[in-house]
């Protein structure tokens, strides 16, 4: 435990040598997801089983960097006891926290591992503190990471109305929609991210080169087509060009990643206690050079808030690992609203 | 068998204040078990204010119906919160929490319908909403006959279920507002453009198929989910409530239809033939088969 920091950073890991860069590179803690789907990233060749899970406590704890799982997606009755075996092998394991959004897993959790320390996940969806105080009344979680919706000020007044520390994502992919209240999908390709914890499964996409140009389905539904020489991306569903009164155009968002690193001192002054990387499901290579840069970001901006200056080389570094080359402040910034 | 009730979910779109008063009063007339009342998407539209949907509930109690405040999906501010908390504390009218914010409100202060976006999908949640207060759940769209058959081994007596049974379907919810954003203004200055789209703004894919309306911070399929001809097999699984969604037109026919096919005095193909030129696109199945929602399974 680093306990000199006050705002902890938190790195995905899809792989063991993720979660080692990651460690390596200066993450507080690494956040991680068994091989199934009880946790939001559920894709081929991606997470944890225990031997790997165990390798990787160790290695992070040896280094003074906490483990936190994600069991985040929300049980089905047929399949509950998965989930249940899946909170019994995390807190077996001797992780520092599981991430849920369910509220009949947080209970079982917090009824059957007294000293477990839960975090409410994104994926509840709780983005006032009304909410938020819920799950701490009933479950006495310790953190809730926010959904990607609110502004600063919104921030800050949830932070004033409830004991629980807020993490909050810095950096990644984008979900335009509010976590947990996104059944696009789920509509689409049938598999859902509430219950099968993937999006935009790759196993649903189609491309094919046609004379108006490489065109890209899901589920035989056009995402999205793009000309010679264009930059194509991967179709997630709220990341595509349609057409809405004859006007064609990205309806929901453009292709481009969150990155809130100019607002770190912003954040950090507003009493954030963690800052949150997308991408469990990206390369180890990715992981190591983000959480290296935010590693040095957030020693810089910690020891000296007024003072921080974001550095080009960062964010030229973080643009070119960023979705379609391009970055966005999303709803921390009000007009993105 | 149980006796299948009929429900007008909640308004989803934004009408002129005479528009929504008269579709009301169409409304109270029609053999409508329950009326869900009250503005779910956006805290921004006004037409009719808190103390008008109370206005409203209560002129339409009188017809006997169960009337429901339904509380807004996303709450991103302290007035957000102070809306809800006006609803949660209405102490006359009972009320749908759509947010965990809402049930925190009403535990223990007066029985509640636990909505959709609480993603209750298993029976250990709707155990613990039950005991929270919880006498009804909206089953989440999402969710098929076939896990809800599974949590319904695990319901609780006396917890009644409400699934969604007409209308284009709520598939998600953004901080964004994407009826602003087309027409390239902000939210906080969206000059209130979804009122002139009482059924949402569609969007096509770019080979021209419709595929989802804007409505707003919602996201809706385009294609109308209609489960007029599984109405036997609802009833055998035990679902106590039908919802059906608000559209701008022929609404009453579609209500109608449902309670003519209820009462056995005409078929469901024929009520379902009828239909057609009543629905606002294409119809779909799929979630309630466990498949894409925008499919249409044969029955």
């Amino acid at each position: 435990m680093i306990s000199s920091h006050k705002v902890e950073l938190v790195c995905p890991a899809g792989s063991l040598p993720a979660l080692r860069l990651a460690v390596d590179n200066g993450a507080d803690c690494v956040y991680v997801g068994f091989r199934d789907q009880t946790n939001a990233r559920n894709f081929a060749g991606l997470n944890f089983d225990d031997r790997a899970l165990n390798e990787g406590i160790g290695y992070a704890h040896a280094a003074g960097a906490q483990v936190f799982v994600a069991l985040n997606t929300y049980p089905q009755s047929a399949s509950w006891p998965q989930w249940t075996r899946a909170v019994d092998r995390a807190a077996d394991l001797g992780v520092d926290a599981v991430i849920m959004a369910d509220p009949g897993l947080m209970e079982y959790a917090a009824r059957t591992h007294e000293h477990l320390r839960l975090h409410l996940s994104v994926q509840g969806s709780a983005t006032n503190h009304e909410a938020i105080n819920f799950y701490y009344e009933h479950f006495g979680i310790r953190r809730a990471v926010l959904p990607r919706v609110l502004a600063l000020a919104q921030i800050r007044h949830v932070m004033a109305n409830t004991p629980v520390q807020i993490e909050v994502f810095g950096f990644g992919g984008l979900c335009v929609m509010v976590e947990g209240r996104c059944a696009l999908s789920a509509y689409t390709t049938g598999v859902s991210p509430n219950s099968d914890g993937a999006c935009s499964p790759a196993k649903a996409v189609r491309w094919e080169q046609t004379p108006r140009g490489m065109e890209v389905r899901l589920n035989e539904v056009l995402i999205d087509r793009f000309a010679q020489g264009e930059r194509a991306g991967y179709p997630t569903l709220c990341k595509g060009r349609f057409e809405v009164d004859e006007k064609l155009y990205y309806a929901f968002e453009e292709p481009a990643s969150l990155n809130a690193l100019e607002l770190l001192p912003e954040l950090v002054r507003a009493g954030i206690r963690a800052i949150k990387i997308e991408g469990r499901q990206r390369s180890p290579a990715y992981v190591a050079e983000v959480t290296r840069i935010w590693r040095q970001a957030l020693d810089a901006c910690l020891a000296d808030p007024d003072g921080f200056q974001v550095r080009s080389a960062w964010m030229g570094a973080l643009c070119g690992l960023s979705e379609g080359r391009s970055y966005t402040l999303g709803a921390f910034d009000r007009p993105w609203k | 068998m149980s006796t299948l009730k009929l429900s007008l979910g909640p308004l989803q779109y934004y009408w002129p204040r005479s528009r929504v008063t008269a579709f009301y009063e169409q409304m109270a007339r029609l053999p409508l078990d329950v009326i869900y009342l009250g503005e779910t998407v956006c805290a921004r539209r006004h037409e009719l204010r808190a103390a008008d949907w109370l206005a409203l509930a209560e002129d339409l109690a009188s017809t006997g119906k169960q009337i429901v405040l339904s509380t807004q999906v996303l709450l991103e501010s302290e007035p957000d919160v102070k809306a809800l908390r006006q609803v949660a504390e209405n102490g006359r009218f009972l009320v749908e929490a759509n947010d965990m914010g809402a049930v925190r409100l009403l535990q223990g202060r007066a029985p509640f319908v636990a909505g959709a976006t609480l993603n209750l999908f298993n029976g250990q949640s709707l155990r613990l909403l039950a005991r929270l207060g919880a006498m009804r759940w909206v089953v989440s769209p999402e969710i098929g006959a076939e896990k809800l058959a599974a949590i319904h081994a695990e319901r609780v007596a006396g917890v009644q279920t409400e699934v969604f049974g007409y209308g284009r379907l709520p598939l998600a919810y953004s901080a964004r507002c994407f009826t602003a954003r087309h027409f390239k203004l902000q939210k906080d200055v969206c000059e209130f453009r979804c009122i002139s789209f009482e059924d949402g703004l569609r969007l096509r894919t770019r080979d021209g198929d419709p595929f989802l309306v804007l409505n707003g911070i919602q996201t809706q399929s385009d294609r109308v989910q209609n489960l007029i001809d599984e109405l036997p097999s609802l009833q055998n699984m035990g679902v106590d409530i039908l919802r059906l969604s608000p559209q701008s037109r022929h609404m009453p026919q579609i209500v109608q239809l449902y309670r003519d096919v209820l009462n056995g005095t005409i078929s469901s193909l024929r009520a379902l033939d009828e239909m057609r030129a009543f629905m606002p696109a294409e119809r779909c199945n799929g979630f309630w088969y466990g498949k894409p929602g925008l499919i249409q399974e044969a029955a």
